[in-house]
């Protein structure tokens, strides 16, 4: 009989985070190994839990507009416009046809910049060095134009209940198109560096399958279940916002690996250039705000609320007892209910691509954790 | 529903007509006062071929099918929630779990709601599924029907204290696991904490 070794058994219990480079923030994950493959994994969240929910009913509807920009950081706007929509739908009230387009073009800014940060940590993390400097390039000229609308470039509070309170600034479309131009050539660039490269292939494909079956047992939404074959998208199954006017596709893969997730951003952020390309000669003039008085005080009542936020479907659950705070206010977050499969999607791999799925699903531990 | 809830509600005076015979003091002011907004939700019920299924197969143990703002929900006896899921996702195509709260209403024998609300992918179609249920009723857990319920339910207990009867693994997921206090219930404080817990392991007396 061989002697034994000073570790028991061959299996090894690793704890990888909560201050790991790649989980994204602060997310503990615990693997159990056996050398390098992983036999199961169990993730400690709630880091940065701050009670978003609980502020919630101590704030005004519109005083709790901001902290709603701080779950998603990466993705404020949209976080703002789910939070928007579902109280106007509380009120019982549109913004008018101007906001929402201009809503619609912040939120597919939004996206873009979501997917490019999401696109240089995720090639960081592969060990491609290069993309992260590139979409934080591009990155940054969606964020000027937040600022320069706005006045802030992460979290932006860009939206007001009931429609905007800025107008656009003088040249806005202007530097809309010019975006729109610049941006195309600029993913071709990405997908030159990596969608035909050996590594990132060798790396991606067959890594972290989730089936489309599965995707509906996890509730997994957004690009994960698009990968794998379901064509859903929130924008064109229950349109919000006149998303139903524009043309644009919802580009699906077959095989849910990561290499395919991979490719549905990429196509999706060419689309969400050509919904840009499209509202922003559509423009109308009127009004920027509704009918929405000085003091918001829904009907007694209540009203779930979803978007297609970049990383899925993001819902808001909001009770009304008729005063002028929410009574209740539930967040839906993408990310908590999208991070619960990657168990199964890791379980049977190898270590080293445990950073490649955590990269993959494209979680905000912000909005996990609210 | 949960009308109690409203402090106004039991400080609105009767109706004028009530007191004709009385001579009234003069205030013709505060007659043409506008109508107080209903202090429940103004639903309507919910007319439908999967409603009145749903009604068929369950009977009593499901009460109001109602739409609200276009959103059909349906109150359902807290044992035969997960039934109806169940129902719901085999026979009716809501395949996928979105979402599953609780509401509090400390003033209701039936403290607390849960909601779930589903989805069908082939409908196209969103219910809600509320049931109403006393504090220390333990639900059956969905997690044999949606595997998603499995963090949701962990939440629902973290912050409401709410247990799921046959849950795999029911532990605190947000707060820390020994945190005493279920912060999302209406009698916990913005500013509250667990005193013990962040004295022993933040090693300061106060988070704030």
């Amino acid at each position: 009989m061989p002697d034994a070794t000073f570790l028991d058994s061959t299996e090894l219990v690793l704890n990888m985070g909560p201050q790991h480079p790649s989980t994204h923030g602060v997310l503990r994950v615990i693997l159990k190994l056996d050398g390098e493959k992983v036999l199961g994994t169990d993730c400690v969240i709630g880091y940065l839990h701050r009670g978003v929910e609980k502020i919630a009913e101590n704030r005004t509807y519109a005083q709790f507009n901001p902290y709603v920009d701080r779950m998603d950081y990466v993705a404020a706007i949209s976080n703002g416009l789910g939070y928007c929509l579902a109280v106007e739908k509380l009120l019982n009230v549109e913004a008018p046809p101007r906001a929402q387009v201009v809503r619609v073009i912040l939120t597919e800014l939004n996206r873009i910049a979501s997917h490019l940060l999401w696109l240089g940590t995720h090639a960081l993390d592969i060990g491609a060095i290069t993309p992260v400097f590139y979409c934080l390039r591009e990155r940054e000229e969606a964020l000027k134009i937040f600022e320069k609308y706005c006045g802030a470039r992460l979290t932006t509070h860009a939206f007001r209940i009931g429609g905007l309170l800025y107008e656009t600034y003088e040249g806005f479309e202007r530097e809309v198109r010019d975006f729109c131009k610049m941006f195309v050539p600029k993913v071709d660039e990405y997908e030159e560096l990596l969608t035909n490269n050996r590594i990132w292939k060798a790396r991606l494909i067959g890594v972290g399958i989730l089936s489309a079956e599965e995707c509906k047992e996890y509730g997994v939404t957004g690009p994960v279940l698009r990968a794998a074959g379901v064509k859903w998208d929130l924008r064109k199954a229950q349109p919000y916002s006149g998303y139903e006017k524009y043309d644009f596709e919802i580009p699906t893969r077959a095989n849910g690996d990561t290499y395919d997730r991979y490719v549905v951003r990429m196509q999706e952020m060419r689309q969400a250039v050509r919904i840009m390309e499209q509202a922003v000669e559509a423009i109308p003039e009127g009004p920027i705000m509704g009918k929405v008085g000085k003091v918001i005080k829904p009907p007694v009542g209540e009203a779930y609320v979803s978007i297609e936020a970049p990383k899925g479907e993001l819902g808001y659950y909001v009770v009304s007892d008729g005063s002028t705070q929410p009574y209740r206010c539930r967040v839906r977050p993408p990310s908590f209910v999208n991070l619960q499969a990657l168990d199964r999607m890791i379980r049977g791999g190898l270590v080293a691509d445990v950073v490649a799925v955590i990269g993959t699903l494209d979680i905000v531990l912000g909005e996990i954790d609210r | 529903m949960a009308d109690e809830q409203k402090p106004e509600g039991s400080q609105v005076p009767p109706p004028a007509g009530g007191e004709a015979a009385k001579p009234a003091p003069p205030k013709p002011a505060a007659a043409p006062a506008p109508p107080k907004p209903p202090a429940v939700m103004a639903a309507t019920p919910w007319d439908s071929d999967l409603a009145r299924e749903i009604k068929e197969r369950f009977g009593d143990r499901v009460g109001e099918t109602s739409t609200y703002l276009g959103q059909n929900f349906i109150v359902a006896k807290p044992d035969a929630a997960v039934s109806l899921l169940e129902y719901l996702k085999l026979e009716a195509d809501f395949d996928y779990l979105v979402d599953i709260t609780a509401v509090d209403w400390p003033k209701r024998p039936e403290r607390f709601d849960v909601v779930y609300v589903v989805y069908s992918f082939a409908r196209n179609e969103r219910v809600r599924i509320k049931t109403y249920i006393p504090e220390g009723f333990k639900l059956e857990t969905a997690v044999g029907v949606h595997l998603t319920a499995n963090w949701l339910e962990r939440e629902v207990f973290d912050m409401f204290g709410i247990e799921f009867e046959g849950h795999p693994d029911l532990r605190r997921i947000l707060m820390p696991e020994e945190w005493q206090g279920y912060p999302l219930r209406k009698d916990y404080g913005i500013l509250q904490q667990d005193d013990r817990w962040v004295r022993e392991n933040l090693g300061i007396e106060s988070g704030q």
